[in-house]
């Protein structure tokens, strides 16, 4: 058998031999390679649809994997500089979760920044963790919370001996990463794992002048959102494991939810997007941050837009900054980053990635090309001439640190009480409350409505964010735990 | 052997000319540049394989788009073109001795290259010392100037490829910015026939009437381009182009033209019934 190296993707190859070999299908999907959808066939392409087959024998299968899967697998892994890999065709949400979940256990602590996605903290409603949250730094003049400083993390792993893991985002939503080395050094030293969300951080393994990645850094396992910034199809994702985990173990955690009818179209194109990082990644990041810097430098000429960057820096709350990044702060020009966001899309056919209350996010990537560039900046330029108001008004803070009064589980299936949310300061919340994008909540079950939440519940609902969480989807009432 | 040049103009419409040679064929940063000589129509321009200019018939689109809005500005100083790179918009307005400084933003230096070379017809006035090329994206340009134009003329590829960015509602309102307060903007609207060419001309119009309190449309026979029916767009902030032109004053210059005048000045706005529903509905 010829050694595999990253120019090969074996589940690629294999499904091309299996188009080949022109299999007569009797199993699943029924669609039988496009035939039996015809506008579906039509929409997506035949050679898409004839793809979309099940697992079988030549083309392995990603619960128990032996020859292909296995293979590709292996390849990631190596590409990564990791352990072990397995491809995750459940979202990154998925990967985070089992991430999670196999390392931590009912009643057991988990130590992670309160600024974490939705997926991490349904894992804890899930598997019954107790998260220990760690406020993370804020820059009040843009409104975002930003990485973990070490010094917190030393207080929160002196505080709660037995922690099982430090969860950690590399980086944030908006770019900034923690000091990982840091902080995977003093957890090692307790026996603690570090566990890494990288949904934003595919890039950090293969550009060049990158932040740390979590494999190098020497944390133990890391959720890859390969189709964020990878360039494969949405939904897939890599989980990255190095020795310190059992890998057999987590394989097991993953098939207690994910699918057992795994895409092929997810599985090829995370496979074929691993042999391009290897082969042209540093070339495409390359590309990536010279847009980037191209268009904080000319948004920044603009005025009135902030495109922050590396000068954020401090060696702390910001270790580092990804450089791929383009996040505007819209704060002077009177106008929320949700607003921008809105008009982007609008009136100038521009889609983002997301605005908040303060900011607005755009992913550059090396598919961009200068006219699309050149679009943003102009519309931005004319959002300003047009719109731009008095700051007067606009909110100024955009984390609030929760008050933790039941764990996120023993809240979500407490017995619940449905109150208009107007009147539920003081009431314990029962359900996640967040804007999505970016989906970091603002509530999570267990934590106390305060007034200061429900202000900011109140105003970016205002200004026209997707509030997302809640069984009433106006967001009229609210869930809360009953008083016992 | 016979060699024939074919654009297809809808996917199942295709308009071919026979080819005598072709002169050169070069592949720039930002597309194909092609240039053919043939019997009918003489030299030949071809962008990515769409046809930009004939010899015989460029002296329509040229004039008409430089003149009209000259005719009702006629006091225009200073004027920028974007696109434009075959020079024949520019040849146009160097006609006009009141115009003090025309600057060009071309994206592609390969076509002011290839046209200077190929097509001195178009390209003769291109070192007029008036003329101030510069080799960059027309929404850059524009974004940073502000109350600094008489005239801008948008003289575009169509709105898939290169001049995309040239048909959207950001790009417009960087014009209005860079126009002076009695400014006019005259872009390359494309055709009402064609269902695809007539939907890109609705979003241009769209787009323009979003930006513009004066935004009127008129129209040129181009045998070489899709249908032959073509349209132009006038913007301004307050000059309006048919009660706003200068007929007597621009007839005095004594410019000699093969298309343009001022009595089609006026009839060129006059528009038939379909087009004016279809701007209608993009109102």
């Amino acid at each position: 058998m010829k050694t595999l190296s990253q120019s090969d993707a074996p589940i690629f190859e294999a499904l091309k031999n299996h188009r080949l070999n022109r299999i007569v299908p009797f199993d699943v999907p029924g669609h039988k390679g496009g035939r039996g959808n015809r506008e579906l066939s039509d929409f997506l392409g035949l050679n898409c649809l004839k793809a979309d087959v099940n697992s079988m024998k030549p083309l392995d299968n990603l619960t128990h994997p032996v020859s292909v899967i296995k293979d590709a697998q292996s390849l990631a892994a190596e590409a990564f500089g990791a352990n072990d890999s397995f491809f995750i065709v459940n979202g990154t949400t998925a990967a985070v979760q089992a991430m999670i979940m196999s390392v931590c256990k009912a009643g057991e602590k988990i130590i992670m920044p309160r600024n974490v996605h939705r997926s991490a903290i349904n894992a804890l409603v899930v598997c019954g963790a107790i998260p220990v949250y760690i406020n993370p730094g804020v820059n009040k003049s843009l409104g975002i919370p930003l990485g973990m400083t070490v010094g917190d993390v030393e207080r929160a792993v002196e505080e709660n001996p037995g922690a099982k893991a430090i969860l950690v985002n590399n980086p944030t939503y908006y770019g900034i990463c923690s000091d990982l080395k840091q902080i995977v050094a003093l957890a090692h030293e307790r026996n603690i794992l570090v566990l890494v969300d990288e949904a934003h951080g595919t890039h950090f393994y293969f550009g060049e002048n990158m932040p740390v990645s979590a494999m190098k850094a020497g944390a133990d396992m890391a959720a890859v959102s390969m189709h964020k910034t990878g360039g494969s199809l949405t939904q897939s994702s890599i989980l990255l494991c190095q020795k310190s985990v059992n890998a057999n173990y987590v394989r097991q955690v993953i098939n207690l939810t994910q699918t057992t009818s795994s895409s092929y179209l997810l599985l090829a194109s995370l496979d074929i997007a691993r042999k391009n990082l290897s082969l042209n990644g540093k070339e495409m990041f390359e590309k990536t941050v010279q847009f980037a810097s191209y268009a904080r430098g000319e948004i920044n000429k603009l005025g009135g837009y902030y495109a922050f960057a590396s000068e954020l820096t401090d060696g702390a709350a910001v270790f580092d900054f990804d450089p791929t990044k383009l996040s505007v702060n819209t704060t002077e020009i009177g106008l929320a980053g949700i607003e921008v966001y809105n008009i982007l899309r609008d009136d100038y056919g521009i889609q983002i990635e997301f605005g908040d209350i303060g900011n607005i996010l755009a992913i550059i990537s090396a598919g961009d090309r200068s006219l699309e560039i050149e679009r943003l900046i102009s519309a931005l330029s004319e959002i300003k001439r047009l719109y731009s108001k008095d700051k007067a008004g606009m909110f100024d803070h955009e984390y609030i640190s929760p008050v933790v009064a039941l764990a996120p589980q023993a809240a979500f299936y407490s017995a619940r009480k449905t109150v208009p949310l107007r009147q539920s300061i003081g009431r314990i919340s029962g359900e996640f409350v967040m804007c999505y994008p970016p989906g970091i909540p603002i509530l999570a079950p267990g934590e106390m409505i305060t007034e200061d939440i429900l202000n900011y519940i109140l105003y970016a609902k205002e200004k026209g964010c997707l509030l997302t969480g809640p069984q009433d989807l106006n967001l009229e009432n609210i869930d809360v735990a009953e008083d016992k | 052997m016979e060699l024939w040049y074919t654009e297809n103009h809808t996917k199942n419409v295709k308009f071919s000319i026979k080819v005598d040679k072709q002169l050169i064929s070069v592949k720039s940063e930002f597309q194909r540049i092609d240039v053919f000589d043939s019997v009918e129509f003489g030299r030949i321009l071809t962008l990515d394989g769409y046809l930009m200019l004939t010899e015989k018939d460029e002296f329509v689109y040229h004039e008409m788009i430089t003149h009209v809005p000259m005719a009702v500005k006629t006091n225009a100083k200073k004027v920028l073109v974007i696109g434009a790179g075959d020079g024949g918009t520019v040849r146009e307005l160097t006609r006009y001795t009141t115009i003090e400084k025309i600057d060009v933003a071309e994206i592609d230096e390969a076509v002011v290259e290839i046209c200077k070379e190929y097509l001195p017809q178009t390209a003769s006035k291109l070192d007029d010392n008036r003329v101030h090329l510069f080799f960059e994206d027309g929404l850059k340009f524009v974004r940073s100037k502000k109350d600094e134009y008489d005239i801008i003329i948008v003289d575009s590829t169509d709105p898939f490829g290169p001049g995309e960015g040239l048909f959207t509602r950001e790009f417009y309102g960087n014009c209005y910015n860079a126009l002076k307060e009695d400014g006019v903007l005259v872009n390359q609207h494309e055709s009402p026939y064609y269902t695809e060419d007539a939907k890109a001309m609705k979003r241009a119009h769209k787009q323009i009437f979003s930006v513009f309190p004066v935004c009127r449309v008129y129209q040129a026979h181009i045998p070489t381009y899709p249908s032959g029916h073509w349209l132009f767009g006038f913007a301004s902030k307050c000059l309006d182009p048919v009660t706003g032109l200068n007929g007597d004053k621009w007839n005095a210059l004594g410019t000699k033209t093969k298309y343009y005048n001022t009595d089609l000045h006026i009839g060129a706005f006059a528009l038939p019934t379909y087009v004016k529903e279809l701007l209608h509905d993009a109102e």
